[in-house]
């Protein structure tokens, strides 16, 4: 049986966490330590947490371990902490799905929980993202086409994937390069065109024409599903 | 970032069953060097880097310290399309470092490194397109000069299928390489070609370049065929060049562009060329390093002998060509003297620091010579101020050895082993007795 119980750390939560969530209609339930979720026995059946760590950060972190461990099931984590706190948050991105800073604005702390459980009661994200004859496989970097795999450098997996992830969208080069290469290149918006050249050429010609050049805009790769069904 | 990088590179050897991995690095003289590790070792040489014994590299012997560090460059991973399927291989190039961890001054992909990091500090990203001649010989035999292929009559095919599937070949192999053509044809002399490669930023041209020579000579040798870049081999014909075309991009897109000038080129690409033409003769070691180079560099074969620029005139120094339908991206200017024996780090970065010195110091543009310089006499062009590149390598040198800009840009250590090993080449040279004198010589004196 399904449960639609938050688990919230710690007990008691903050009193303007218990009335939002109150508010809102979520039902859910605190606890003081990770060692009393452990003995609660039925972590399996939450549909999300949402951990205070503006207090002890480090009982928080724990808490967030914890529920991690629990492999069967994603459940989205959404982290309070205090501005002071953000540096602690770097390098712990596995720990929490998204995080709000305390004192939190109630509509946004709603608006965050909706958008989190929206996430996990889709289909489980899949290894394999495939279009037509191009199928990627995330866990082993590996992309082929027509089952014939194909010789990528890093960037140019990394824009591929990217852009089979977002069939149908068109995209400027300056967002191709915020997204796909962050800070760390050489050549300018020129290089979104040199990579987009080089990956038509070994999609080969009868591929080459997924990615499309969008005149004075940027580029689009294949099509949007609403318009290939 | 650098982390994802290493994880793909790990991921797919043990994917694709990759055998070998070939760490590649470039000496000073721009030969390319290399030393395969197993699958076993590539985790360790991403962290830490492999140690070698750098005395065992032309330019990077210096006794006291002569182990240095191949880190790779994750980035520059890709698998080699000529290994065998059954055992796949895969290439990385390196950055060399010293033992502590600091860039090595002696390598040239470091120096590369240090002046595009330069241009950075300006604002500008440096890019690059090559058009990039060689010639397709017999293989050469001792003492014998080269056979073209259309002479070369143990070729059962006739020389346009030959060299026809050898570059269409040529091209598969570039492009599986991640390096993309742009055009390739039959040029003007006998076995003559050109590839031209689409630009792109100068550290991965220069490493696509140094991939190129090896390409294409690979290709040739499979079908029995040498592939030459040797700046002139042939008396009476052209040479083999490597002309440049080049901008620079800032984050407002190409710098270079200006729509309200009449050339359609702004201060900056102006000031660039300016700093190209005014330091020229200081580069010409660099960017023409043997001495057979300087045989390329003379009147009457598409070759520039005069430091001049001009739109459409190919016997200038710097040409700007006029983009097709006037794409601002595609305003460019190309630099018409490097021949594709250069080292290519090494030449990019003197050219981009003479460039950048006239865009820092403001330097004038002469006007353009658009009079065909070739045929005007040394007075008219002296008339005109304008001078000529230098005419052999020992002029080069000795313009070089006084200059700033050359020793700021390679750094202290290649410049005084560069020097020092082109020296020693012009000394073997100068001693040899040439068919020249004999033939003019030997009887009437």
């Amino acid at each position: 049986m399904s449960s639609d119980l938050i688990a919230v750390f710690p007990e008691p939560p903050p009193p303007d966490l218990a009335r939002t969530l109150d508010l809102a209609g979520y039902r859910w339930k605190a606890f003081s330590s990770a060692d009393d979720l452990s003995k609660a026995g039925i972590a399996e059946s939450w549909i999300g947490a949402i951990v205070c760590g503006d207090v002890d950060l480090e009982a928080a972190w724990s808490f967030a371990r914890v529920l991690r461990k629990k492999e069967s099931v994603i459940v989205p984590l959404l982290l309070l902490v205090t501005g002071a706190q953000l540096d602690e948050l770097t390098l712990r991105d596995e720990l929490f799905d998204d995080f709000c800073l305390q004192p939190f604005h109630p509509r946004e702390l709603e608006a965050r929980l909706r958008h989190l459980f929206s996430y996990s009661t889709a289909a489980p994200r899949s290894e394999l993202v495939d279009y037509e004859d191009l199928v990627l496989n995330l866990e082993t970097y590996q992309a082929s086409v027509d089952g014939r795999p194909l010789d990528l450098t890093y960037m140019e997996y990394e824009l591929l994937k990217f852009l089979v992830q977002n069939p149908g969208k068109v995209f400027t080069r300056e967002l191709l390069l915020s997204r796909v290469w962050g800070y760390d290149y050489y050549g300018g918006a020129r290089t979104v065109d040199v990579h987009i050249r080089r990956l038509r050429a070994k999609l080969g010609e009868e591929h080459a024409n997924l990615i499309q050049t969008v005149r004075s805009v940027g580029y689009r790769f294949g099509q949007s599903p609403r318009w290939s069904a | 970032m650098l982390d994802q990088q290493r994880d793909y590179v790990l991921r797919t050897v043990e994917e694709r069953g990759v055998r070998l991995i070939r760490l590649w690095f470039t000496d000073v003289l721009g030969n390319l060097k290399s030393f395969a590790i197993s699958p076993a070792e590539l985790e360790n040489a991403l962290e830490d880097g492999m140690t070698f014994d750098g005395s065992s590299i032309d330019g990077f012997s210096r006794v006291q310290e002569s182990d240095v560090l191949a880190i790779p460059d994750p980035n520059t991973f890709v698998t080699l399309p000529w290994a065998d399927a059954k055992a796949p291989e895969a290439r990385i190039f390196c950055d060399i470092h010293n033992l502590d961890g600091t860039p090595f001054d002696g390598d040239p992909r470091q120096v590369l490194r240090r002046n595009l990091q330069q241009a950075r500090s300006h604002g500008f990203d440096f890019l690059i397109a090559p058009d990039i001649e060689f010639f397709y010989f017999a293989p050469p035999e001792a003492g014998q000069p080269p056979r073209v292929l259309d002479e070369a009559s143990f070729f059962d095919l006739t020389t346009t299928d030959v060299t026809g599937s050898l570059r269409k070949e040529t091209i598969r192999t570039l492009e599986t390489l991640s390096i993309p053509v742009e055009y390739s044809f039959h040029e003007d002399a006998p076995s003559q070609h050109e590839i031209d490669l689409r630009h792109t930023d100068a550290l991965t041209m220069a490493d696509s370049v140094m991939t190129f020579r090896l390409v294409v000579k690979e290709v040739a040798a499979a079908q029995g065929v040498h592939a030459t870049f040797m700046p002139k081999p042939l008396e009476g014909v052209q040479g083999s060049g490597m002309h440049l075309h080049m901008s620079l991009f800032d984050n407002d897109g190409n710098a270079f562009y200006d729509g309200g000038d009449p050339y359609n080129l702004s201060p900056v690409a102006k000031h660039f060329m300016a700093g190209l033409l005014h330091h020229a003769g200081e580069i010409t070691a660099v960017t023409n390093q043997t001495v057979n180079s300087y045989k390329r560099l003379v009147p009457g074969f598409e070759a520039p002998v005069h430091v001049s620029w001009a739109r459409n005139n190919r016997s200038g120094l710097i040409r700007v060509p006029i983009p097709k339908r006037a794409n601002p991206l595609a305003t460019r200017v190309e630099y018409r003297s490097p021949d594709p024996a250069c080292n290519p780090y090494l030449a990019f970065s003197v050219i981009l620091a003479a460039g950048l010195r006239g865009i820092e110091q403001k330097y004038e543009l002469p006007p353009e010579a658009d009079a065909n310089l070739f045929e005007m006499g040394d007075d008219a062009l002296e008339k005109l101020g304008i001078d000529q590149l230098p005419q052999s390598l020992s002029d080069a040198l000795e313009v070089m050895e006084e200059s700033s800009l050359v020793h700021e840009a390679l750094g202290e250590h290649i410049f005084e082993w560069f020097v020092r090993n082109k020296r020693s080449e012009w000394r073997g040279y100068k001693t040899q007795v040439t068919p020249f004198e004999l033939n003019r010589y030997l009887r009437s004196l």
